[in-house]
């Protein structure tokens, strides 16, 4: 370990000499970050050392100038009193049983509860996981069509988010803590200000596609007709409203049927990390990416975007150009696909006119099985371009069909809030009423001045999760209860109405916007579950005991069998490209910006939530901020470097944000996400990155151009976790490498559909398959069950619900910024990122990384208190409390699948985060090594149900976190010994193979190569 | 230069050093009984509970069923403690007056619950699960004691991990036939190690030493 490593100060990646490298390698070479390409020193420290960390040098952390004399005396002396505090008796403990119990619960056994999370309005179908009346652990409702059993990152989330120490826990009068009592007096006092019929009234809420709720809010407007409902979304779906309503002249909802697509184009739409149903729509497209054998079929997918995203990295063919020259593509796509009446011009020459034509041929060659779909940051235009391509393709109700919207009141809502501004401007809103959690002040777009506008109404009501930047200039703050724990509804991607039913009694006092709303028609007492049971009640056919059966099946189910919204014919105007004009081309050196919601804290709300602060994002692998991300050209050619800290001037405004420089990103194109730069969140939210609405204007919320950068000479620290944990696939130091495309065991392996007929071996390494299974002594007969796993590179989308829901299952810690750039996050799966290729337009892999739970496993003989061992199931174990905190184990891990808690990372002390733990799973102390068990509690409980019903575990029977948590199915797990097990029968499929095969370890957990399906005439 | 020591002093040394070490391993072996005595388990001490509830009487000599209270013992890892309308059941009927009983009447009438002291306690890293030890004919008392015969419950072993493996090691030495596994009065027969052979077996009953098995 060197002594002067600090890794607070990164050393400078030198762009040009990395290109030249890879050049001389002819883009064969897999490699994971810039730094390992230029070898900076953090690479070689992390590469080397599993966690490289110096004390003695380190300026900040050195332990107060502890010498090594002194840290002898301490460790001795911590020794003897750790042997002595194992004598202290057990405290006595009490049990409490019920007065009265409730049937349902038996102690010990989890139930499962079907509930809906909405999130920007659109619902996601879950089963959420409760102990003794606590929700523990979020999966996917495999009954609902917006999940089928799989989820993503944020609801897996949401259980830290419901017992969030920081969310406002009490009604707030002008920043005093007020109650329920003194709101309610008021709001009737306000109301009886206002003028006749309720003028001066406006609500604000965010996207409801809830029946009720927005019944709920008709009401209102009934009681009071001169109010005004308002609705804005800062990630919402305006621009594909607008481009429905360009296309087929109203708003309408398309649905996309990607297990039915063939050809596939993405035109700058992430279709996996966010947008109504992206669950489902991974789970299909993934579906269609499953290679049994030689004869099997894949689906292609071309995706066209700025940013690298989950979609462009599972792309057959990328092409990275700036958000703003989509639309030039998707003119010229049109013309070649036979959509009439477009002008072809703006041909920016951004992408080969044959690499268009030979998309365009390839999606004439399956009409009907093909699909294009636009991205909701692209302008209304560009989505009216794919809804008439596919008209035009014929895919209309083959592989997209459109419906009603989801939205109970469909309405461009940056212009809803651009009306509501200009009122409170005028004076002439008098009562505000902001509900579901919006938090304009914060995330409205800046030219609105909605924070000093908001100041001139009258009474400003906010019910919301935090006490937030809207809510301290309101006069009124209504703490809003978690969906975790309140009654609602919310519809999903294709319409179908999922009942959010509660977890639990709100942990504060908070009511949900349902129970809120009624403060103005004069419901204020009525209880949520009331509210939306008796609006079903008045609309569905049933009635009475027909009804409360329904409700009941609807309630277990998590949604009402049938409510999708049935598909409509719309037909694209003729001439749809001539109805707009031609986008405004700006000069092709014009520097541009786009804003994107963020794949962990999506538009800022989740900014509070440590699981998806320290969440490495896809591809970047950044945590816990946001940044200016630039393609390394752009980067060269303005003489930037990565962490200078800079100010970005657009649109007459001008924010600051650290430089990160993105393999893969477009060129002239800056990517900065939202949902960052908090200054009232909580205290994990408030503070981390940039505040990306400073620059975002309503006329241009998604792209603006004529950026300028400046640079301010400071340096800004990221906490990326891309060149941590890399696996030293060498083995050797650079300089005794002969080649390194020789020497270097692939730990991606990749084929082309053509290359993978020819060859279906193409993954087995000759040179591995000979020293395979060499061992001096016999090996160990596993008998009964061997546990091991799958996971299949080709469906892996990267989308992280893998790594959240593992932190959620097995309780485990978030370190935080600081310790994240010392290598020491505590994620048990990571999703490590590959590229190949030039560092401009690289592929990218994913391959998520856990413990390989090795039949030979280095760690185990490395112990030297045995808190490591293997099991007659091929588990390696790990006994915590055996374990003294040596790190050999790590040490000798070749896949640095270990973490060790290196501080006390778990919190003890926070009363409500007690609840969220996992109770069948021990929470670590400081000192102590860990690693994925393969989720050995749920191998426990399934033998024991097993044994109890005198059979054994059937195959399917144990889910481990990551696998159910899983959108795209890609990971599975069983019993090897059982050949008719999923697992084995994947196993033995000839894409089969390990990492580090050489070292003899024999892994459990064996990788699918990826096999990738290019248009054979597309040569790059 | 004449001795600084006496010449004592090498006795006096050397009776020292050996002296130590035989003190050292004296008080460790005095501090390993004292761990294993009941001064530290706290075994055979019959506790203080609210309600000074009597398994003697109920399960002993009315011969009330384990699992008419403990409803959970063959379905989940926790036994359950009844809630207070498990006990107003009866109580309801009989002995409605009893000054003894109060406490249960007041949970009842003020629906509070009784905080019954634990007397069977394992630390929170063990993992022990109730239902798959009784469905593999592990009965009651081979752990909790002669439950029939204790007025107050006391504890009836150390419940340390080297008793735990002491069964799971070898289980054939206290398994027995599940028809017997809830009968408080159960005495082990003097074939035990044949019968328990046959038990294993027929049961398939599986020796677990793994530490997953009850540490995750």
């Amino acid at each position: 370990m060197s002594s002067d490593f600090n890794p607070k100060v990164p050393s400078a990646v030198d762009l040009a000499a990395v290109r030249a490298r890879l050049r001389q390698e002819n883009g064969k070479r897999f490699w994971q970050s810039l730094d390992e390409l230029s070898e900076t020193r953090e690479y070689r420290e992390f590469l080397e050392n599993e966690f490289p960390n110096n004390p003695e040098k380190d300026p900040e952390k050195n332990l107060q100038g502890i010498n090594r004399r002194e840290m002898l005396k301490l460790a001795a002396a911590s020794a003897a009193l750790a042997g002595l505090s194992a004598c202290t008796k057990m405290p006595t403990q009490k049990i409490v049983p019920y007065v009265k119990a409730p049937e349902e619960i038996v102690a010990g056994k989890p139930l499962f509860y079907a509930t809906s999370m909405p999130l920007a309005g659109v619902g996601a179908g879950l089963l959420v996981e409760s102990h003794m009346g606590r929700p523990t652990k979020i999966e996917g409702n495999p009954e609902h069509p917006g999940s089928l059993g799989g989820t993503d990152v944020f609801s897996q989330a949401a259980t830290l988010g419901l017992y969030d120490p920081d969310r406002s826990q009490t009604v707030m009068q002008e920043g005093r803590i007020s109650n329920w009592g003194a709101f309610l007096t008021a709001m009737t006092n306000a109301k009886s200000q206002l003028g006749s019929g309720g003028l001066g009234l406006r609500i604000l809420t965010d996207t409801v596609t809830s029946p009720s709720l927005s019944a709920q809010i008709q009401g209102v407007l009934k009681q009071f007709p001169q109010a005004k409902w308002h609705q804005y979304e800062p990630c919402g779906r305006d621009n594909a409203r607008e481009g429905a309503r360009l296309a087929f002249g109203k708003p309408v909802n398309p649905v996309y049927r990607f297990d039915r697509a063939e050809v596939i184009v993405s035109l700058d739409a992430d279709f996996i990390s966010s947008g109504p149903g992206h669950v489902r729509y991974t789970r299909d497209f993934a579906s269609r990416r499953a290679v049994e054998g030689p004869a099997s079929t894949l689906n292609r997918l071309y995706v066209v975007e700025s940013m690298p995203t989950s979609a462009g990295a599972v792309a057959d063919h990328r092409k990275a150009i700036r958000a703003g020259d989509v639309e030039a593509f998707a003119r010229q796509l049109a013309g070649q696909a036979g959509v009439g009446g477009v002008s072809s011009g703006g041909a920016s020459g951004k992408i080969p006119a044959d690499w268009t034509s030979a998309v365009a041929k390839d999606l004439a060659a399956h009409r009907g099985t093909s699909l294009v779909i636009a991205g909701e940051e692209q302008p209304p235009s560009v989505h009216a371009l794919a809804h008439a391509i596919n008209a035009a393709l014929g895919n209309v109700g083959k592989t997209v069909y459109y419906t009603d919207p989801l939205e109970a009141n469909p309405v461009n809502e940056m212009e809803s809030l651009r009306e509501l501004v200009g009122e409170m401007s005028a004076g002439k809103v008098s009562l505000l009423f902001m509900l579901g959690g919006g938090n304009p002040v914060y995330d409205a777009p800046v030219d609105f001045d909605f924070g000093p506008e908001l100041l001139k109404v009258a009474v400003r009501v906010h019910s919301g999760l935090y006490y937030d930047e809207t809510a301290e200039l309101c006069h009124w703050h209504a703490p809003a209860t978690h969906f975790l724990e309140a009654w609602g509804d919310a519809r999903a991607y294709d319409g179908t109405i999922g009942i959010i039913q509660p977890l639990i009694q709100p942990l504060y006092d908070g009511r949900s916007a349902y129970e809120v709303i009624g403060t103005l028609t004069g419901d204020a007492g009525k209880p949520g579950h009331d509210i939306v049971r008796d609006y079903w009640k008045g609309q569905r056919p049933e009635k009475d005991k027909a009804f409360d059966a329904f409700w009941e099946r609807s309630l277990h189910d998590g949604l009402m069998a049938g409510t999708a919204l049935p598909a409509i014919t719309v037909v694209p105007s003729a001439d749809v490209a001539k109805q707009f004009a031609q986008q405004q081309t700006s000069g092709d050196d014009a520097l541009e910006i786009t804003f994107k919601p963020d794949p962990a804290v999506f538009d800022g709300r989740f900014a509070n939530n440590g699981w998806l602060q320290e969440l490495p994002k896809p591809n970047t692998r950044l945590t816990w901020d946001n940044a200016a991300m630039i393609s390394p050209a752009t980067a060269q050619r303005m003489g930037l470097e990565a962490g200078n800290y800079v100010k970005l001037q657009v649109s007459g405004r001008e924010t600051k944000a650290g430089i990160f420089i993105v393999p893969g990103h477009a060129e002239d194109s800056i990517t900065l996400h939202l949902g960052y730069g908090r200054r009232r969140s909580g205290s994990v939210g408030t503070g981390p990155g940039f505040n990306a609405n400073f620059i975002r204007i309503s006329a241009k919320p998604w792209v603006a151009t004529g950026l300028k950068i400046e640079k301010t000479g400071d340096t800004y620290y990221f906490a990326v976790t891309q060149h941590q944990y890399i696996i030293d696939h060498d083995g050797h130091p650079a300089a005794e490498r002969e080649s390194v495309t020789e020497a270097r065991r692939d730990l991606v392996r990749i084929a082309s559909l053509d290359e993978f007929r020819k060859n279906p071996d193409f993954a087995k390494d000759p040179r591995e398959e000979e020293t395979k299974g060499l061992s001096l002594y016999p090996g160990y007969k596993y008998e009964g069950y061997a546990w091991g796993m799958s996971i299949d590179l080709n469906k892996c989308v990267g989308c992280n619900a893998c790594v959240v829901a593992c932190q959620a299952e097995n309780n485990i810690a978030v370190v935080g910024k600081d310790q994240v750039m010392r290598g020491r996050a505590m994620h048990w799966i990571r999703v490590d990122t590959y590229f190949r290729g030039a560092i401009d337009s690289p592929e990218m892999y994913y391959e998520p990384v856990l413990c390989m739970h090795c039949e030979n496993a280095p760690c185990e003989v490395v112990c030297p208190v045995g808190a490591t061992l293997h099991n007659q199931e091929g588990l390696n174990e790990m006994i915590y409390n055996r374990c003294v905190g040596t790190r050999y184990c790590s040490n000798n891990c070749p896949y640095k699948v270990r973490r060790f808690n290196f501080l006390l990372f778990s919190d003890y002390t926070t009363p409500s985060l007690f609840g969220m733990r996992n109770p069948n799973v021990t929470v670590r102390s400081r000192g102590v090594m860990e690693k994925c068990t393969y989720c050995v509690q749920r191998i426990n409980a399934a033998k024991i149900t097993s044994e109890e019903q005198n059979r054994s575990v059937r195959d399917g029977e144990i889910v481990t976190a990551c696998q159910g948590a899983c959108p795209a199915d890609a990971i599975v797990f069983g019993n090897i010994n059982d050949p008719n097990s999923r697992v084995a029968k994947l196993k033995a499929q000839s894409r089969d193979y390990h990492l580090l095969d050489d070292l003899n370890t024999r892994p459990r957990t064996s990788y699918m190569a990826r096999v990738k399906n290019p248009n054979p005439e597309i040569h790059e | 230069m004449p001795q600084i020591f006496h010449h004592s002093t090498n006795v006096i040394s050397r009776a020292s050093i050996y002296g130590a070490v035989f003190f050292l391993g004296i008080l460790g072996a005095v501090l390993y009984r004292v761990e294993l005595s009941p001064i530290y388990t706290r075994v055979n001490e019959a506790r203080e509970q609210p309600v000074p509830f009597s398994h003697k009487h109920h399960a002993g000599e009315l011969g009330i069923d384990c699992r008419y209270c403990h409803t959970t013992v063959d379905k989940s890892s926790f036994a359950g403690i009844p809630p207070t309308q498990t006990c107003m059941t009866c109580h309801s009927q009989i002995w409605t007056n009893a000054p003894m009983l109060e406490p249960v009447r007041a949970s009842y009438r003020d629906d509070k619950s009784i905080a019954w002291t634990r007397v069977n306690q394992l630390p929170d890293f063990v993992y022990f699960d109730h239902s798959i030890h009784v469905s593999k004919g592990v009965g009651c008392t081979t752990c909790h004691g002669q439950v029939g015969d204790m007025p107050l419950m006391w504890k009836a072993n150390t419940l340390y991990m080297e008793w735990c493996l002491d069964c799971h090691r070898q289980p054939e030495k206290y398994v027995r036939p599940k028809s017997e596994v809830f009968n408080p009065g159960y005495v082990t027969p003097s074939n035990q190690m044949e019968l328990g052979a046959r038990l294993v077996k027929e049961y398939k009953i599986q020796s677990l030493t793994n530490c997953t098995t009850c540490h995750r």
